[in-house]
């Protein structure tokens, strides 16, 4: 919109405009929820061995992989489903869905991304991925681009492609789907899979182990800076079938690099289940930014459908002033239990998490982060915005630990929650334990309405409510939404306007 | 421009009646002043006009330039014209105060079937507006209203009123807590806005900001009503010698 912007704020305050414009445009709720009519391959519904030996096949990988998968499908059988979350769902039937679903034409294995079913490559294009990465996507660099982002495209089970691979290996860096690397990489993957989230984690990461059937791969090399973003999106399509990815993000010593990851599925009238583990590794001075805007369906104004998301997601500040960021809007899915978390081993390390919940109509969501104080002088951020709307239900739940041995460490809390009319619900759980004399946790925690004065307000200066409120909640916000990257930033707001829609009056 | 006729108010959840039948009438051009005892339903009556929640009409009409006012939502009204200038400005933490002012004009711009401005241009009116009115960048880029002092929230009221172009203006009590320099910069943007086309009502309590901004006529307002409309000398009248003969003459 050819923005003469002097300095950032004021291309900040062009993403407010954008946003509401965006919202405007918009006339039906989830955008996203259309699907594409391609021929899947299935694997036999239901969950057994046979099913974890015929992922591991269609991977084609070696035994060692066939082996673990095994042993996490033996150990979850006899695991209990984690029932201590504020979330209130049916009794899900793990043998009533599919664990493996492929568009048949992926069976030729295209090389690149110019060999990919054409109808494949329309659905990124349509997801409203921004044009530039859908030419990225393309495998197309546009010479006056100022950002490169690389993508690895992963639709139902199996990752479609992944963009500027060669340009990235040029620099050291490893970008490609979980599969291909543990059949190219494999001393990689298996020094490091695991290392994070163990095999005996929690119920729905077991259940990954066993039946994880793509994701993505990122290696930094020692000391480079990977030299575009990184990200990873995530569509599922295929009618009752679960998705469950598997990341793996090693960041050698005085690397660093930024990693987005975006979701999204059609509408169904039926639950799905989605249960994802993300693994990072950061040695010495190296720094990982992991954004994720969650956009996953989250079904109607009744209930019906939607996706539920159990994720795990960890990060495991090895080295000595490792950094690692976690930013997430989560403003889909029907049910959210997730909890991205950091490791503060390494002296000095820090782990700062930035949150965005939204909850509107039926939806749940109990989510938030563990951050593990474990070495000297390591410091943690927790920023935390709730939103509940209709009759959602929205829990902060927060685990803050410091050991004895993790002397002089930091730990700021904030968590906000603003409430949408009468009938929706936040609730905030943290718990803290100190266990040294000389580190400190603070704790803040707020929760309020709309303002009416607000909304009067604005709408006295010439804005309709949905306006008044959309900037009033992005005004809440802010916090977050400006540690995301720029383009990430703009979806975002625009999601937490539409998420909202329909919320008052 | 504005006409109020027989305006009676009171509060939606109690029986409390603030208006007690309110007649005023403004022509295109004037500014009028209101002035009158704490507590006489001066905000009041600037609120039910603007639409705000909480208050019930229980007789009587408001239109401007003929048209009912009343059964408008609030941002229906702002797009017909109408701008209130509030006594107590609300604070919005996280809303850039540039991205709300741009986001009202081109709302308004939109309702009114007009094209928006591009951000360049907006910038520079805003620049050379907020210039005049002493309000610098850095308070652009503030969140609305946020830590910003009694004075500058009241020069922000101005400025957006400035850039929102209204043609029926109401001021609120926009001199209390303005130092003298501020309080000149106000009515000079007041002054500045002055056009055939445009009508002020001022409320105040002070003769001090009508020195700078002359109105035409002046009301008293006692116990939600008019009790007496006059010229610039009744302000004087109050200035001097308080409501107290005023509110004599009506019992
Ligand atoms: N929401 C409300 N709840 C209770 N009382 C109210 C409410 N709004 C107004 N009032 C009462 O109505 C009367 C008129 O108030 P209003 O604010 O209109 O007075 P005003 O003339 O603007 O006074 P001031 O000069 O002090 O600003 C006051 O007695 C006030 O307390
Ligand atoms: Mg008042």
């Amino acid at each position: 919109m050819g923005l003469e912007t002097e300095d950032q704020i004021e291309v900040r305050d062009g993403v407010d405009r954008e946003t509401i414009e965006t919202v405007q445009a918009m006339a039906g709720k989830y955008k996203h929820g259309w699907e594409t009519e391609i021929e899947t391959e299935y694997a036999p519904k239901g969950l057994n061995e046979d099913i974890v030996r015929l992922i591991s096949e269609k991977n084609g990988e070696p035994q060692w992989m066939l082996d673990w998968r095994l042993a996490a499908f033996a150990r979850w059988q006899k695991m209990e489903e984690p029932r201590w979350a504020m979330l209130n769902y049916p009794e899900i039937d793990y043998q009533d869905q599919y664990y493996y679903a492929k568009p048949k034409s992926m069976d030729a294995k295209p090389k690149s991304l110019d060999e990919v079913d054409p109808k494949l490559l329309a659905t990124y294009e349509k997801l409203g991925i921004p044009l530039k990465e859908q030419m990225l996507l393309a495998g197309v660099e546009g010479s006056d681009e100022p950002r490169k982002v690389a993508v690895d495209a992963v639709f139902d089970s199996v990752s479609v492609g992944t963009t500027f691979k060669e340009e990235l290996r040029k620099a050291g860096v490893i970008f490609c789907s979980i599969s291909e690397a543990i059949r190219e990489y494999p001393d990689l993957v298996q020094k490091y899979l695991g290392s994070v989230v163990p095999q005996s984690d929690n119920f729905f990461a077991t259940l990954n182990c066993a039946v994880f059937s793509d994701g993505s791969f990122v290696y930094i090399p020692e000391g480079t800076r990977c030299p575009m973003e990184l990200s990873t999106y995530f569509r599922i399509n295929a009618e009752n079938t679960g998705q469950f990815e598997r990341t793996l993000i090693v960041a050698e010593k005085g690397s660093y690099v930024s990693y987005l990851e975006g979701c999204t599925a059609p509408k169904r009238d039926t639950h799905q289940l989605h249960a994802a583990v993300v693994e990072i590794v950061i040695l010495d001075d190296a720094e990982v930014k992991y954004s994720t805007v969650q956009n996953w369906y989250p079904g109607d104004e009744d209930g019906k459908g939607g996706i539920y998301n159990f994720v795990t997601k960890r990060a495991d500040c090895r080295g000595a002033r490792s950094k690692v960021m976690w930013t997430q809007v989560e403003t889909g899915s029907a049910i959210t239990w997730k909890y991205p978390s950091c490791i503060l081993r390494g002296e000095e390390s820090q782990g700062e998490f930035y949150s965005i919940a939204i909850a509107n109509n039926a939806q749940q969501a109990d989510t938030g982060t563990k951050m593990v104080h474990l070495g000297k002088n390591t410091k943690s951020r927790i920023v935390s915005k709730g939103i509940s709307a209709g009759r959602a239900q929205n829990t902060y739940r927060g685990l803050v630990t410091m050991h004895p041995k993790a002397l002089n460490s930091r730990n700021y809390t904030q968590c906000d929650s603003l409430l949408i009319g009468d009938k929706c619900g936040a609730h905030t759980v943290p718990y803290i334990e100190v266990k040294n004399n000389s580190s400190r946790v603070e704790h803040e925690a707020t929760t309020s309405k709309v303002d009416d004065d607000q909304l009067f307000y604005c709408r006295s200066r010439g804005m309709d409510e949905e306006e008044a409120v959309a900037l009033v909640v992005n005004g809440f916000c802010k916090e977050v939404l400006q540690a995301l990257p720029m383009e990430f930033a703009m979806e975002a707001q625009s999601l937490v306007a539409i998420s909202l829609e329909g919320s008052v009056g | 421009m504005l006409e109020i006729k027989n305006l009676h108010v009171k509060l939606e959840e109690d029986d409390k009646v603030i208006l007690k039948g309110v007649d005023l009438t403004v022509e295109a051009g004037k500014v009028h002043a209101i002035m009158g005892p704490n507590g006489s339903g001066k905000s009041t009556l600037s609120y039910v006009l603007s639409g705000r929640d909480g208050y019930e009409v229980t007789d009587g009409s408001a239109t401007l330039d003929g048209v009912e006012l009343l059964e408008m939502e609030p941002e229906e009204r702002a797009a017909a014209g109408l701008f209130l200038a509030f006594q107590y400005p609300v604070e919005i933490p996280g809303v850039g105060n540039m991205t709300f002012l741009r986001t009202a004009v081109n709302a308004q711009r939109k309702a009114r079937g007009e094209a928006e401005l591009s951000a360049g241009d907006f910038l520079k009116i805003v620049r050379e507006k907020a210039k005049a009115l002493k309000i610098d960048a850095e308070m652009m880029k503030r969140p609305v209203n946020v830590g910003f002092s009694g004075g500058e929230k009241k020069r922000n009221e101005i400025l957006q009123m400035a850039m929102l172009e209204p043609k029926m203006c109401i001021l609120d009590e926009t001199d209390s807590g303005l130092d003298v320099d501020a309080m000149k910069l106000v009515a000079d943007g007041v002054n500045a806005l002055r056009s055939e086309g445009r009508a002020f009502l001022v409320i105040t309590h002070y003769q001090r900001l009508l020195d700078h901004i002359k109105p035409d006529v002046v009301h008293i307002m006692a116990d939600g009503r008019i009790i007496k409309t006059g010229g610039p000398e009744l302000a004087l009248e109050v200035e001097n010698n308080g409501y107290a003969n005023l509110l004599a003459e009506v019992q």
